[in-house]
């Protein structure tokens, strides 16, 4: 079972560029658990230290907010696209200040 | 036995038509000097010699309701007649035409409001089923809020400018550097150094006298939020900080009025349009800012120059949609571009009842 994870542009640096991984699991959870063992440094940026996922971090299961969804334990099937997005604050450089 | 190919009503029953909750199409088969003169309100228009080759944009469905005027009332029966053979099936034409409706003391007649100069600058809008005169006179009433002269703010400002958005009130607080101009576009080099606020105005009026520049040089702030909005129609939010974007967030949802909302990074940017009381506002998509040592580094992460040049123009589209009332405004659904890729991603976004910004709780709360 294969679930691609598309990783935002700010967070690529922790995936060593990947825009996209793949990634076994029947669950949200489970694929997220997955991302972050390959890709340790992803999980302080996408978890709480107790396991919940950070406030300012969405995730989307098939074009859905897993919020509204049933969160880590959303099933996640064979082919569907998982869509990871943090809060960016915009501008066309930085996320914080510069322009 | 002849079948009659269409119904004709008198002025004051075509205005009961155009009173019930069904209203038909109504449409003037008059020509373009008698159209200029005034016409009545709603109306689009088709000149009779013309009609069946614009009537497939006006009127897509042959069973739409069709109500057909002219001055007096024969030259839309002919258009009436015209339609007819052309399959359509529910016409009306109005006997006694727009003069009658006047001698009936109806509410009458629209006069354009647009100049000759308008007429031939906007020309194209004017042809557009759904912009027209009264879209356009839409649009030169408005006023946009824009939130940033730089990479977004810069290409939306111009097109808003170029389509007539009558008052574009513009805040930066930043001069132009030879680095903006990459993407840009509203700047030039020989104003690097200047303000931007002035560069932009300065370009604004050279590509359109119509428009009014409201040009304020500072920071947007949760003190002079309330005030920038005042008068404002609709904000293209192009904020580099979460302080800016939250205070601009709570105060429009207060207000009641849209934002449209992008952000851009490297290769891809993303936008969505939050409108209150229709949609999520940007805490329901974002309830709060990671703390400042979480926020994502990467000042130097860099952008391709027309990659806010596209998300900013898809901003002014969305602009122009919300203003004139047309089409699906990007509301509760957030689009994704991957220019490398060449891909778009639509997710979904949902109001929060819980929000607290515009949730159940607040004042705002319980309209979407």
């Amino acid at each position: 079972m294969s679930i691609s994870v598309r990783i935002p542009p700010v967070l690529r640096t922790q995936t060593g560029g990947a825009k996209i991984v793949s990634v076994d699991g029947a669950s949200l959870g489970a694929v997220l658990t997955a991302l972050t063992a390959a890709h340790p440094d992803l999980r302080e940026q996408i978890f709480e230290a107790d396991g919940t996922l950070r406030r300012w971090v969405n995730v989307y299961v098939d074009g859905a907010d897993v919020r509204h969804l049933a969160g880590l334990e959303t099933p996640t099937q064979d082919g569907i696209e998982v869509v990871i997005l943090p809060a960016m604050a915009g501008g066309s450089v930085a996320p914080v200040s510069a322009r | 036995m002849t079948t009659k190919l269409f119904t004709e009503v008198d002025a004051k029953a075509a205005q009961q038509l155009l009173d019930s909750p069904t209203p038909p199409l109504l449409i003037d088969v008059r020509e373009q000097n008698e159209w200029d003169a005034g016409y009545l309100h709603g109306a689009t228009h088709a000149p009779k010699g013309m009609i069946s080759f614009t009537i497939p944009n006006i009127a897509p469905e042959k069973s739409a309701p069709i109500l057909l005027y002219c001055a007096g009332g024969v030259r839309s029966a002919a258009a009436a007649e015209t339609l007819a053979g052309l399959g359509y099936t529910n016409l009306t034409s109005m006997s006694g035409g727009i003069n009658g409706w006047s001698a009936a003391g109806l509410p009458v007649v629209e006069t354009t409001a647009l100049t000759p100069e308008q007429k031939s600058r906007y020309s194209r809008h004017l042809l557009l089923p759904g912009v027209g005169a009264d879209g356009q006179t839409k649009l030169l009433n408005a006023r946009v809020l824009m939130v940033g002269a730089g990479g977004l703010g810069a290409p939306a400002a111009l097109y808003l400018a170029a389509a007539g958005v009558g008052t574009l009130r513009i805040i930066d607080f930043d001069s132009v550097e030879a680095s903006n101009l990459q993407r840009q576009v509203i700047h030039t080099t020989d104003r690097v150094g200047m303000l931007k606020v002035e560069s932009a105005a300065t370009q604004i009026r050279a590509l359109n006298p119509d428009v009014e520049v409201e040009p304020i040089n500072d920071m947007l702030t949760t003190e002079n939020v309330v005030s920038l909005l005042d008068g404002v129609d609709l904000v293209i939010d192009g904020t580099d900080t979460f302080e800016a974007r939250y205070a601009l967030n709570d105060a429009a949802v207060k207000l009641g009025i849209p934002v449209v909302h992008a952000g851009v990074f490297r290769f891809e940017g993303q936008l969505t349009v939050l409108a209150p009381g229709r949609g999520p506002c940007y805490r329901c998509l974002h309830p709060t800012p990671p703390p400042a040592e979480m926020a994502p580094s990467c000042g130097v992460a860099g952008v391709l120059g027309v990659l806010p040049g596209v998300i900013g123009v898809l901003q002014a589209t969305e602009a122009l949609k919300m203003l004139l009332g047309i089409g699906e405004p990007l509301i509760g659904r957030l689009l994704l571009w991957d220019a490398l890729e060449g891909t778009f991603t639509e997710l979904t976004v949902k109001r929060d009842p819980h929000c607290v910004a515009c949730g159940d709780g607040t004042a705002k709360g319980g309209a979407a």
